[in-house]
């Protein structure tokens, strides 16, 4: 077997699943959570400011590497015997919903204070005023860095290779060991990247124009 | 000596009461003892220079600026620490901005009715009626399906003015309401605030235009670091202001006129 063939590419696309699946449930995953994040972070109770910081700070402040060895390993040293899948799920949700949640904080920050003080002169109570008003504007401004960040987290999934996880680059690697081409499987593997992350970044500029044409 | 117009008001019940309302930022003194009541039906104009401390004073009525102790009592609600009464309070007073503030996000119509749904509970049909009702009352009812951003700054501030319209509020504040505008768009929004007055309805004004304050004001306020220091009819005022840094603040935005 010295030939990069059908079977090969095929073994590369189960690969590429496992690194979508894994992307979308962080992203879905850290979305949730990244919300939350945002939230309590523009809170005006001093606590639950400081919490949703410390949150923050922690996972960006440490190496995504040593968040997949922490869980993986340190969850099994607790006794939970946890699946891969599951390990690099809640690392990869954890990192997700820090970058976002701080992403978020800064658009719904940059809001005028003139869109909270109408709000409030109208009466509007914390649900509508987060859900109608501070939310959607939010979102609409920082579209090109969450897109921009899910991109990264696209690519980031080859590290979860690490614990053992056979996303695309380990399926890459493994070919590679197996055919011993290094130069033409890695370049496949990195033109498959290419086509999954080039049309996000299309899309987010895509959606950017569109939606900055409604006002 | 009192005019017809504030004959006409003076037996009304009263709707806003503020008793030694003292404010502070940082070190800094934003309101001094004020007490200022307003009664059903009048009209009020509050002048006075930059940093005086007016602006303050009418962000405070709604809550929008917290004070450090006085009282405040609207409509009969005093506001305290209990976010209800401070809701009750905003319930019950529209307010207009000096940069309008809408939301650019939402159309005209939804603007006006965002407050109508979520904060009286009105389902949208209902309160779509209800702002074409306020839309077409400040001339606007054509734009009711743009954007904010696709109307001049005049339209705008008409739209924030059917948007506070729509609550029903028993009192309007008016927070430099011209200031932003360029100025052939001042005369369409004073005639809209004209013809509230007209309707009889409780405002109480932060502006620099004289002839508005003359037509309309009952009573005119002049504020100085954080003071009312004159309290009078508009035509008293700019006969005769009794104060030095009256006159000179008369003399200021006479000179422009």
């Amino acid at each position: 077997m010295d030939k990069f063939g059908f079977p090969e590419f095929l073994f590369l696309l189960q690969g590429l699943k496992w690194t979508v699946l894994l992307t979308i449930i962080s992203f879905v995953g850290g979305g949730i959570i990244g919300l939350v994040i945002a939230l309590a972070r523009v809170s005006p109770v001093k606590t639950i400011q400081r919490a949703a910081t410390a949150y923050i700070a922690l996972f960006q402040g440490t190496p995504l590497l040593m968040q997949l060895f922490v869980i993986y390993y340190g969850l099994a040293l607790m006794s939970f015997n946890i699946d891969a899948w599951v390990a690099v799920s809640i690392a990869y949700t954890a990192h997700a919903s820090a970058f976002l949640g701080d992403i978020w904080r800064g658009a719904i920050q940059s809001l005028p204070k003139g869109q909270i003080e109408a709000s409030n002169a109208l009466a509007l109570g914390y649900v509508s005023r987060m859900r109608d008003i501070v939310l959607p504007q939010a979102l609409k401004i920082s579209l090109p860095a969450t897109i921009g960040f899910a991109v990264q987290l696209t690519k980031g999934t080859s590290l979860a290779a690490i614990v053992g996880f056979v996303e695309l680059a380990r399926a890459g690697q493994i070919v590679s060991n197996l055919i011993f081409q290094p130069l033409l499987v890695f370049g496949v593997v990195g033109a498959i990247y290419f086509f999954i992350c080039w049309p996000m970044s299309i899309l987010g500029s895509h959606l950017e124009r569109k939606l900055s044409l409604g006002y | 000596m009192p005019t017809e117009k504030q004959l006409s008001v003076s037996d009304n019940e009263v709707l806003i009461e503020l008793k030694k309302i003292n404010k502070w930022y940082g070190g800094f003194h934003a309101l001094k003892n004020v007490d200022l009541t307003v009664r059903k039906g009048e009209r009020i104009v509050l002048c006075g220079p930059s940093g005086s401390g007016k602006s303050t004073l009418i962000r405070c009525i709604n809550h929008l600026e917290e004070i450090k102790d006085g009282s405040i009592r609207v409509a009969g609600q005093e506001i305290d620490k209990a976010a209800k009464s401070i809701e009750t309070v905003r319930r019950e007073v529209g307010m207009v901005f000096q940069s309008f503030n809408l939301f650019p996000h939402l159309k005209i119509i939804d603007n006006c009715t965002l407050a109508l749904r979520r904060v009286k509970g009105i389902p949208r049909l209902e309160a779509e009626e209800f702002a074409r009702k306020y839309l077409d009352r400040v001339h606007i009812l054509e734009q009711a399906d743009k954007y904010p951003a696709q109307l001049s700054g005049g339209q705008q501030q008409r739209v924030a003015i059917a948007r506070a319209l729509c609550m029903e509020p028993k009192v309007m504040l008016f927070d430099e309401p011209t200031s932003a505008l360029d100025p052939e768009m001042v005369k369409e929004v004073l005639d809209t605030m004209i013809g509230l007055a007209e309707d009889g309805m409780t405002m109480i004004c932060v502006t620099h235009e004289m002839g508005f304050a003359r037509q309309v004001g009952h009573r005119i306020l002049f504020m100085a670091d954080g003071e009312i220091l004159e309290e009078t009819t508009p035509e008293a005022f700019f006969k005769n202001p009794q104060h030095d840094r009256a006159k000179a603040f008369l003399g200021e935005i006479l000179a422009h006129h």
